[in-house]
């Protein structure tokens, strides 16, 4: 029954943000209205309208806790004069006499103003309906440091007054890729990690791929938002294939496609398309373009390499950075064979982001090994292995060095 | 609600390559008279340079210590300031970005000033 809450409650929180201007109100009564509902619906049944019941019963909580503490109040009446003096615009289309709210709070947890790590921790707890354990859980910090983290983050919205609006048309083009970042992120932590020790970890990659729905549901016409949600699909539906019974890495050239999850690919195929048409192409979409590729091909041999390498060519120019020159090289050497993917290789070797990239020695060594050029290879190994951060990363590449020294 | 916008620009102000120190001045003259239009306007000066302050520090043991120059040596020096009144951050980051300092690799700090009730 927690887990039906789980989004419910970002639904409310907004709604009661909208209405009170304030955050800490805002979650102090919705936690509220939700309690109250788990003792009320299992004896009487759930009512008609669940969001509309959990709506008034929060907003009766906030009038009881503003009558309680009138210097309190005050500072509330002013927040939700300021915030209807500089957004009355008509709220998101309601599909239960609700409006969802939800967008102008990803802005504000989202917000340039706030540290990285906190908006990461707020939208989390605020969209994705985390406790505050739980997202310490999911990123490995201490619970007392996560809640300082999000106490200090909500202080500074409150403060220096963060508003709660969705940028109009001409910032949004500079304020939404911070709102995909987090989600991003939220996904990339889940996916580099989801074989940690901790059972009790969240799936991250899950909750990213929730909070990128909701984002398209509200933006169904940013094509960089249907390209973060296709990239994520696409991605994910390879998750079975991805780690051995050990938790073992499984390169996407060993990787047994069939336990691919075709039902994500159809979704993902789709929602490309739609990324890509329209305007123009952005780094999300492209990427999940690659993807896309990946996932339609058979085996490694007949992917659509020349197709692979153009869409880097374009990533490269739209998003250039050195992990994509990296990635074009690899795709260029499935391509074109090792030894013209390894002159692309060398060429970075000056990369001041790839000299501390457990990936650069590793993408070499590969190109190394399959010239025959074993010394090198093996030398190339080892210092990927010096760089590499986990632990599922670091047994795939002993496996290789050893098989190279012993074939 | 207020916010100071606190204005710092390069020690040796340069304007950009191409620009007559007049077109900077110009734009100066400009970006005040916007905040006058706007009516937010609460406070705003610019300030004489670095060279031109004093600070004085208490010592702990009675009378401050009164010495030459800034309170802190930096790169980039305070040039001046504005308080306006804006409805919220977002707006005050916009009138931020707007300031000419941007145009010359200052920096602008934005800071809500406390109300007391």
């Amino acid at each position: 029954m927690e887990a039906v809450f789980r989004e419910e409650r970002g639904r409310l929180l907004a709604s009661l943000v909208r209405r009170f201007g304030d955050l800490d109100l805002a979650e102090e009564v919705a936690s509220d209205a939700i309690e109250a509902a788990l003792v009320h619906w299992p004896a009487d049944g759930v009512p008609d309208k669940p969001g509309a019941w959990l709506l008034t019963t929060a907003r009766r909580r906030a009038v009881d806790r503003l009558r309680r503490d009138r210097a309190y109040a005050e500072r509330v009446a002013i927040l939700q004069a300021e915030a209807d003096r500089t957004d009355p615009g008509a709220p998101d289309e309601p599909d239960d006499g609700i409006p969802d709210e939800r967008l102008r709070l990803f802005f504000t947890c989202c917000h340039p103003a706030l540290p990285g790590e906190s908006q990461v921790a707020l939208t989390l707890r605020c969209l994705a309906g985390l406790t505050t354990p739980e997202v310490a859980r999911a990123f490995l910090v201490e619970p007392a440091t996560m809640a300082q983290r999000i106490v200090r983050a909500k202080r500074k919205i409150r403060d220096a007054r963060v508003p709660f609006r969705v940028p109009g048309p001409d910032e949004l083009p500079d304020r939404l890729p911070g709102v995909l970042r987090v989600v991003y992120l939220v996904f990339t932590e889940g996916y580099a990690a989801s074989e940690g020790p901790d059972l009790l970890r969240v799936d991250l990659a899950l909750e990213a791929i929730r909070l990128a729905r909701i984002l398209h549901r509200l933006l169904p016409r940013e094509q960089e938002v249907t390209g973060l949600l296709a990239l994520m699909l696409l991605v994910h539906a390879r998750r079975h294939a991805r780690t051995g019974p050990d938790g073992d890495l499984i390169l996407l050239d060993d990787q047994d496609r069939g336990r691919w999850d075709r039902g994500l690919i159809e979704e993902g195929r789709e929602l490309v398309v739609r990324a890509l048409t329209g305007g123009p192409v952005g780094p999300y979409g492209v990427q999940a373009a690659i993807a896309a590729l990946h996932d339609e091909a058979a085996d490694v041999a007949t992917t659509d390499w020349p197709q692979i390498v153009a869409l880097y060519d374009l990533l490269a120019r739209i998003a250039p950075s050195p992990l994509v020159a990296l990635n074009r090289a690899v795709a260029v050497a499935m391509r074109d064979g090792p030894a013209a993917g390894l002159v692309l290789l060398d060429a970075l070797a000056d990369e001041p982001r790839l000299r501390t990239h457990h990936l650069y020695p590793a993408a070499r060594a590969d190109l190394l090994r399959r010239l025959g050029r074993t010394a090198e290879a093996g030398q190339a190994y080892r210092r990927a292995l010096e760089l590499v951060g986990n632990d599922p990363e670091r047994r795939f590449l002993t496996a290789r060095l050893d098989s190279l020294l012993h074939p | 609600m207020k916010y100071m916008l606190l204005i710092y620009v390069p020690e040796a102000s340069e304007p950009p390559a191409g620009t007559e120190p007049r077109d900077m001045n110009e734009a100066w003259i400009s970006y005040d008279k916007a905040v006058a239009d706007a009516g937010i306007r609460v406070a705003g000066d610019a300030l004489h340079g670095p060279a031109t302050a004093t600070t004085v520090r208490g010592s702990g043991n009675g009378s401050p210590d009164t010495t030459d120059g800034p309170f802190a040596e930096t790169r980039e020096v305070l040039g001046g300031y504005y308080v306006l009144d804006l409805p919220d951050l977002d707006s005050a980051l916009e009138w931020a970005g707007r300031c000419p300092a941007t145009a010359v690799g200052g920096a602008v700090e934005v800071r809500p000033v406390v109300e007391f009730r």
